[in-house]
């Protein structure tokens, strides 16, 4: 009794589940990692509870978002490149 | 904008939020329950959403069925405190967003209770090692919250490492979710965790139901052949992109690597707590005081040096859920104007001797700097290395923690140093030969991330609704 959805990560549309994270969504489809640091390294969860900001994502043109915090709506715009 | 000013405000909707809320209510106040997170549960009771309903969900839990009971409940979920507002005669006014999770249109709401509960919780603290921001090296909490509310195994060979009964848990999560554990290594050695578990025995009969819930937690380790070994560690995580592999090392009792005892295991994940903080900000900024472990300060019916304002749970002192519970049902009666009874105050100190027993058994030793590079990244953030805060300490020559963070960088990045702030504190306490100003870092003036401008168009809204 889940209800399927559909979120577009980087203008490629990805299956998830009603209820899921954003994180949740992206491990669920085999991604570790989607952030970069200044420095060039790659990040992904590390913390899972909202505390140590290395999941940050672009939701729908918004910045900033912990992608371990934020439930995936469905039709969401989800962007790993920061936008200037 | 209007004010609400309920009889007692319980923020924290964990173990010890809940049994707050619910125990208030019961002596007769009029209570409004919050949390930040979409459901109830906290650390603990941690489970899929309402649109994932799961028929086996108390597979994955302890004391399910009190949870049924408790969460009964109103709670106010995705609301977010970012504020408390101090007041010199009566509790702080708490500022609140309400929406997703840091959405940019989330309703503004603002509390001025006549008693608040505290009940936030801890982190996880992890110590820093070489390789540790490589993807696939999470917190052990994060491989405990995505097996309980997405169902999600972080790997196939999962090394489980760090120190504390919390490890076991996590190892029980992540084979219930379907991860192979390769192995749980405690930093300490038999000589400590056996001094600490076995004193006084007749209090840990007290607790049986926490003993009955770590005998569990065995068994699964001993049916899936998950070797648990003390005195190791991991003290290096390689790959490019990814974690591949560790190397674990046997530590003194010190927690010092021992030269000569290095071991690689090929991983996918590694999963690493060694210990918790409390989460203090909102008692920071209501003025409540802290003990030296930098969590706050309780009287026995669970006040705090702030008039008015109550805590329970992690953010009093770390000693699991069943304390988290009995601390909650004495601070809420407290708040809700009542006094528990002699039974509820016992369950309260007999589950703080349990904490107390935690401390000795497992505590952080100061020997585990011994497995830092200089190009191992202390500060995650603004990727600040160990040799980056020895050389800052040497040039500058100061002893204050604020102008070596400012000089630094360490800790000053958008965690405001939630990951590394106590380690980065440590290790400066060591390279200047004593800091001035220790345990600054838990006081951040904002309890949360906001945006200027949603405050600022939630202000706007709330103006043009005012003449109505
Ligand atoms: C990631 C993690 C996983 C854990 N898993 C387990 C486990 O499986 N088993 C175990 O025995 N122990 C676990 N623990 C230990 C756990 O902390 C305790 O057992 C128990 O959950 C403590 O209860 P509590 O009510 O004090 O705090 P918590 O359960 O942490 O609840 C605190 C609540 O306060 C809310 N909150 C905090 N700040 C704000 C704010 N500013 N505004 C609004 N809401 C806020 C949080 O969202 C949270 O829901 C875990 C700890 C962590 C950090
Ligand atoms: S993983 Fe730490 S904030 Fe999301």
């Amino acid at each position: 009794m889940t209800l399927p959805i559909t979120v577009v990560v980087d203008g490629v549309a990805m299956p998830g589940v009603a209820g899921q994270t954003v994180a949740g969504v992206l491990m669920g489809a085999g991604r570790l990692s989607w952030r970069t640091t200044r420095n060039g390294r790659p990040r992904g969860v590390f913390c899972g509870i909202g505390v140590c900001h290395d999941c940050l994502v672009v939701v729908n043109g918004l910045a900033d978002v912990r992608a371990c915090q934020r439930r995936a709506i469905d039709g969401d715009e989800i962007s790993t490149e920061e936008q200037a | 904008m209007s004010v609400e000013t309920p009889e007692v405000l319980v923020v924290g909707a964990g173990p010890a939020g809940l049994a707050a809320a619910d125990a208030a209510r019961r002596a007769g106040a009029q209570v409004v329950l919050l949390d930040a997170a979409g459901d109830a549960g906290g650390q603990y009771w941690r489970h899929l959403p309402a649109e994932r309903p799961a028929a086996r969900e108390r597979i994955l839990h302890h004391g399910w069925g009190k949870f049924t009971a408790l969460r009964g409940q109103d709670v106010l979920t995705d609301a977010q405190v970012w504020l408390a507002e101090r007041h010199d005669d009566r509790p702080p006014t708490l500022h609140v967003l309400v929406g997703p999770a840091d959405g940019r249109d989330r309703v503004r709401k603002t509390f001025a209770p006549k008693a608040l509960v505290l009940a936030t919780g801890a982190y996880e603290r992890t110590l820093p090692f070489p390789g540790w921001d490589l993807p696939g090296v999470f917190t052990a909490g994060a491989a405990q919250a995505l097996a309980k509310s997405e169902r999600i195994a972080v790997g196939r060979r999962v090394l489980v490492a760090g120190a504390g009964p919390f490890l076991l848990p996590v190892a029980s999560s992540l084979v219930r979710t379907g991860a192979g554990v390769v192995g749980v290594l405690e930093a300490n050695g038999w000589p400590r965790l056996a001094r600490g578990w076995s004193r006084r025995p007749a209090e840990l009969l007290a607790t049986r139901h926490k003993g009955g819930e770590l005998a569990g937690y065995v068994r699964d380790l001993v049916r899936h052949r998950i070797p648990y070994r003390a005195a190791t560690a991991v003290v290096a995580a390689h790959g490019t992109d990814r974690v591949e592999a560790v190397t674990v090392a046997r530590l003194d009792p010190r927690w010092a690597p021992i030269a000569g005892t290095d071991e690689q295991i090929e991983v996918d994940a590694v999963c690493v707590s060694h210990g918790f903080v409390p989460r203090v900000e909102l008692a920071v900024s209501a003025g409540c005081g802290l003990d030296a472990y930098g969590a706050v300060v309780t009287d026995d019916d669970g006040r705090t040096t702030v008039a008015g304002v109550f805590a329970a749970g992690e953010i009093t002192g770390v000693g699991g859920a069943d304390l988290a519970l009995a601390e909650g049902v004495v601070a809420g009666l407290a708040a809700a104007g009542s006094a528990a009874s002699a039974a509820q105050r016992r369950a309260r100190s007999d589950n703080q001797a349990f904490a107390a027993r935690l401390e000795a058994a497992h505590g952080i030793r100061p020997g585990w700097t011994g497995w830092l590079g200089d190009d191992t990244l202390v500060c995650r953030c603004e990727e600040v290395t160990a040799g980056d805060l020895r050389a800052g300490a040497a040039a500058t020559e100061s002893r204050g923690l604020r102008s070596l963070k400012l000089s630094t960088r360490a800790g000053l990045g958008v965690c405001q140093g939630r990951v590394c702030g106590r380690t980065v504190e440590e290790l400066l306490h060591r390279h200047t030969g004593g800091l001035l100003d220790r345990g600054r870092t838990e006081s951040r003036p904002l309890a949360a991330f906001v945006r200027l401008g949603e405050l600022a168009a939630t202000e706007q809204v709330a103006e043009e609704k005012e003449p109505l």
